[in-house]
């Protein structure tokens, strides 16, 4: 194998292994938009869960010593939030959009006032799982070190997909969603389904913050999210309110995210902060093929009616 | 003969200051056709949505297989078997016809087993007067299937009372002898019971058994079809009061192209081609009639000629000089418009009936001086303009979202008659009117074509377009596919032609 090829290899393997460390909160953030625009609302606050939860999760975690434990109390601060958004949200006139952008806002100046005393100490990481073993080749053996959480969030695109066809709380918030009308006829509480939807939406995103504070990048600091929260909602959109869509485009986004270290690992340093902006352009990119109409098949009615 | 399946006795109901109805009864025979025929406004909603317990009546009660029973919410109508189709569709366009029928069931299952329901779904399917594909998107139907979707969807649910109201407004007539042929058959087979408010005759001569017409909220009379004719039921429907004010066709002697569509493309909401090539012409004093049924690319083409959508392809020319939609071409090319809907398309809804009478020379004068407003010439110029369409009530202060319908047609339609127009499209103008206003409004449009003004009359009432147009033109799928005169016109030849012969309509 020559020098030049092998390069070419681990930086391969490098961005597949970083589409999935990179992508696993992309993955959580996504599944709970989802969740909750299949409601018919957005939760653009979900920027404020995902910083809020790396806080709370690393505090936890090091509190207690138990990293499962940290991503549980991340979780339970997103169902939190979830439900502040929520129970504004269902007052007269107030708008799902800019409670969102208050909430982020909030979420983050609460986690970074909160969080100070946590950029010195240490949290236990979670466990991952060395798939690579079998194999001599570092870079791969560091690719495949996958971490559990991971592995739940992909079991966890399809559990979600099959909630949505096949279970009645699946249809009742797919029916909201659609139909604010359809699901007051049919009896539906439609203002409850959607705090439910919106705190469930809220535990996910939580719980991906857990994975940047306690496995990937790791530590608490102010500067451990890079916007994945508002990204996530561009996917939703881009993965048509799919959740296994929302799996392929989370681990697109994760490769695009982890091009620019990738390079920099074998010596491309050229245009490095050009590549770290990938997974931006990528975002707008997709932003601006979602505003060309034909995408918009499988958006919820009651989003689509605004 | 045979005994009641529903009896309302002396159903009485207030809003406000309006008596919507006021002691009305009717007896619904089990395996019967039940017409409840009137005006809009006549009451005939109001009722059925105090049978199925939408509203509780003040007054009167519900007797059902003659046994008195409180139907508080539709919820009781339901477990009763009584079942409604809205006028509206209720179902979720983003699912499958499979999906919308399991979700009207009652009482679902946590987990719902979706092979086990398409089996016994399928198995059920076959029993219905209409076949419909399970696994088709519900916005992948056109506007007759989800009406027949609607339908089954009640009858999968065992009702024994059906209630329709207006089932056959989005049909194509061939839809229409379909949907309320199968009824019948299954009113005589099952024993199903049906109520069916309808405005139009021939469906009632043709497939109701009795008939009960509602006039401004009263029992006007009650009859056995067999034993009535139209002109009594109009009678009944109208009363003493209505007298027309038909005009008659006048030949007129202008001989010039006034306005011309040519290979017109317009997009729609999603970006689909809803006007696809379009073409036309409109001579002076000429009503050519566009029919067709709703979605097939009428509001598009309405929305591109009053500018309110730009088209992405061909040429609209008034007079020969290429025409787009800005102000001050409308107002050069002498180009009005009555759009459907003219509270949302043509006024606003906030600002005074004299201000909305004004928009098109506000800033001209005598409405404006100096760049200065001068409200009392427009509340002249209202005044005399009001009396003149016989608008009501005749104030100019009021806002013109106060008015009925009729009365913002009538007031936006002296706007756009106010001086003599080049071209005229109108859009669906008599949509939910009643007898008096819709005679008062042709006859304004056919004084505006015998003064040489040429009109498109854009409709999805067929009669109207019998009764106005000099030339017929069919669209469907975005295309014109078939033109007649009315003295030629087969309604049979042309409800074929706006089902697309039966090829593939975009509903929306």
């Amino acid at each position: 194998m020559s020098g030049e090829e092998s390069q070419w290899l681990t930086v391969l393997i490098a961005v597949l292994g970083g589409a999935i460390r990179v992508g696993t909160p992309f993955l959580f953030v996504s599944l709970g938009e989802c969740l909750t625009e299949k409601s018919g609302r957005i939760n653009l606050g979900l920027e404020g869960n995902l910083i809020m939860g790396a806080m709370a999760g690393y505090g936890v975690a090091w509190i207690t010593g138990s990293a499962w434990l940290g991503v549980l109390a991340a979780g339970a601060t997103g169902v939190v939030l979830g439900f502040v958004h929520a129970l504004l949200c269902q007052q007269p006139r107030v708008n799902d959009i800019a409670v969102g952008i208050a909430l982020m806002i909030l979420g983050t100046g609460l986690a970074f006032f909160i969080g100070k005393p946590l950029i010195q100490p240490t949290a236990p990481h979670l466990p991952a799982l060395h798939l690579g073993a079998w194999s001599d080749n570092p870079a791969l053996r560091a690719a495949l070190e996958i971490n559990a959480l991971f592995i739940v969030g992909v079991l966890l695109a399809p559990a979600m997909a099959w909630f949505f066809k096949s279970s009645r709380w699946g249809l009742a918030i797919r029916t909201v969603g659609e139909s604010d009308d359809a699901a007051r006829a049919m009896g539906l509480n439609v203002n409850g389904v959607r705090m439910l939807a919106t705190m469930a939406g809220g535990f996910l995103a939580g719980v991906g913050g857990a994975f940047l504070s306690l496995y990937y990048p790791g530590g608490w600091s102010e500067g451990l999210s890079s916007g994945q929260g508002l990204m996530a909602v561009a996917l939703v959109i881009f993965a048509r309110w799919d959740p296994m869509r929302c799996l392929y485009a989370s681990l697109l986004f994760g490769g695009a995210g982890a091009l620019g270290p990738s390079l920099q690992a074998v010596g491309v340093t050229s245009g490095y902060y050009l590549f770290n902006a990938a997974p931006y352009v990528l975002t707008l990119i997709l932003m601006i093929a979602a505003s060309s109409t034909k995408v918009r098949s499988g958006m919820p009615g009651s989003l689509a009616a605004r | 003969m045979s005994t009641l399946a529903l009896e309302a006795i002396n159903v009485s109901k207030r809003f406000g200051d309006l008596q919507a109805l006021d002691q009305v009864s009717l007896k619904l025979r089990k395996g019967s056709i039940h017409a409840l025929l009137g005006e809009n406004g006549a009451g005939k909603s109001t009722l059925v949505k105090c049978i199925v317990g939408f509203y509780v009546p003040d007054d009167g009660e519900v007797l059902l297989g003659e046994r008195q029973q409180a139907i508080a919410n539709p919820r009781d109508a339901h477990d009763l078997g009584i079942g409604m189709v809205y006028q509206h569709f209720t179902l979720i366009p983003n699912m499958t016809v499979l999906e919308n029928l399991v979700l009207a069931r009652p009482h679902l299952p946590a987990v719902i087993d979706w092979r086990k329901e398409r089996r016994a779904i399928a198995a059920r399917m076959q029993t219905m007067p209409f076949q419909l594909p399970l696994d088709v998107s519900v916005n992948q139907l056109a506007a007759g299937e989800k009406q027949k979707l609607e339908i089954v969807k009640q009858l999968l649910l065992n009702v024994k009372v059906l209630i329709l109201d207006e089932p056959t407004s989005v049909l194509t007539p061939n839809e229409a002898d379909e949907v309320l042929g199968r009824i019948r058959d299954m009113t005589r087979a099952d024993g199903l019971s049906v109520l069916i408010i309808t405005h139009k005759f021939r469906e009632v001569m043709t497939y109701a058994d009795d008939v009960t017409v509602l006039r401004r909220g009263k029992h006007a009379g009650s009859a056995r079809v067999a034993d009535s004719n139209v002109k009594s039921l109009a009678e009944l429907m109208i009363g003493s009061e209505f007298t027309s004010t038909a005009l008659a066709r006048e030949s007129v002697a202008e001989q010039t192209l006034k306005l011309e569509i040519d290979t017109l493309k317009v997009a729609d909401d999603s970006g689909m081609q809803a006007v696809r090539g379009l073409s036309l012409r409109v001579m002076a004093g000429e009503v050519v009639g566009i029919a067709g049924v709703s979605g097939n690319g009428q509001r598009e083409l309405v929305e591109a000629l009053a500018g309110q959508r730009p088209p992405s392809g061909g040429q609209i020319r008034v007079m020969g000089v290429t025409y787009t939609g800005q102000r001050a071409k409308l107002l050069r090319h002498g180009f009005h418009c009555l759009p459907e809907e003219p509270l949302r398309n043509a006024a606003v809804g906030r600002m005074s009936v004299a201000e909305n009478l004004a928009f098109r020379r506000y800033d001209q004068q005598p409405f404006s001086f100096g760049g200065w407003l001068r409200r009392g010439a427009m509340r002249t110029a209202a005044t005399r303009a009001i009396a003149d369409f016989n608008v009501r009530p005749p104030l100019p202060d009021t806002p013109i979202g106060n008015l009925s319908g009729g009365n913002v047609q009538r007031a936006i339609l002296a706007r756009e008659l106010s001086e003599r127009p080049n071209v005229l499209v109108v859009a669906n103008p008599c949509f939910g009117l009643d007898f008096g206003a819709v005679s008062e409004i042709h006859a304004r449009i056919m004084a505006a074509r015998n003064a040489g003004t040429a009109v498109l009359l854009v409709s999805e009432d067929l009669d109207e377009i019998l009764e106005l147009a000099d030339r017929i033109l069919v669209m469907s799928g975005g295309r014109l596919v078939y033109e007649t005169t009315p003295g030629q016109a087969d309604p049979i030849v042309i409800g074929r032609h706006m089902a697309g012969h039966g090829e593939e309509t975009h509903a929306h």
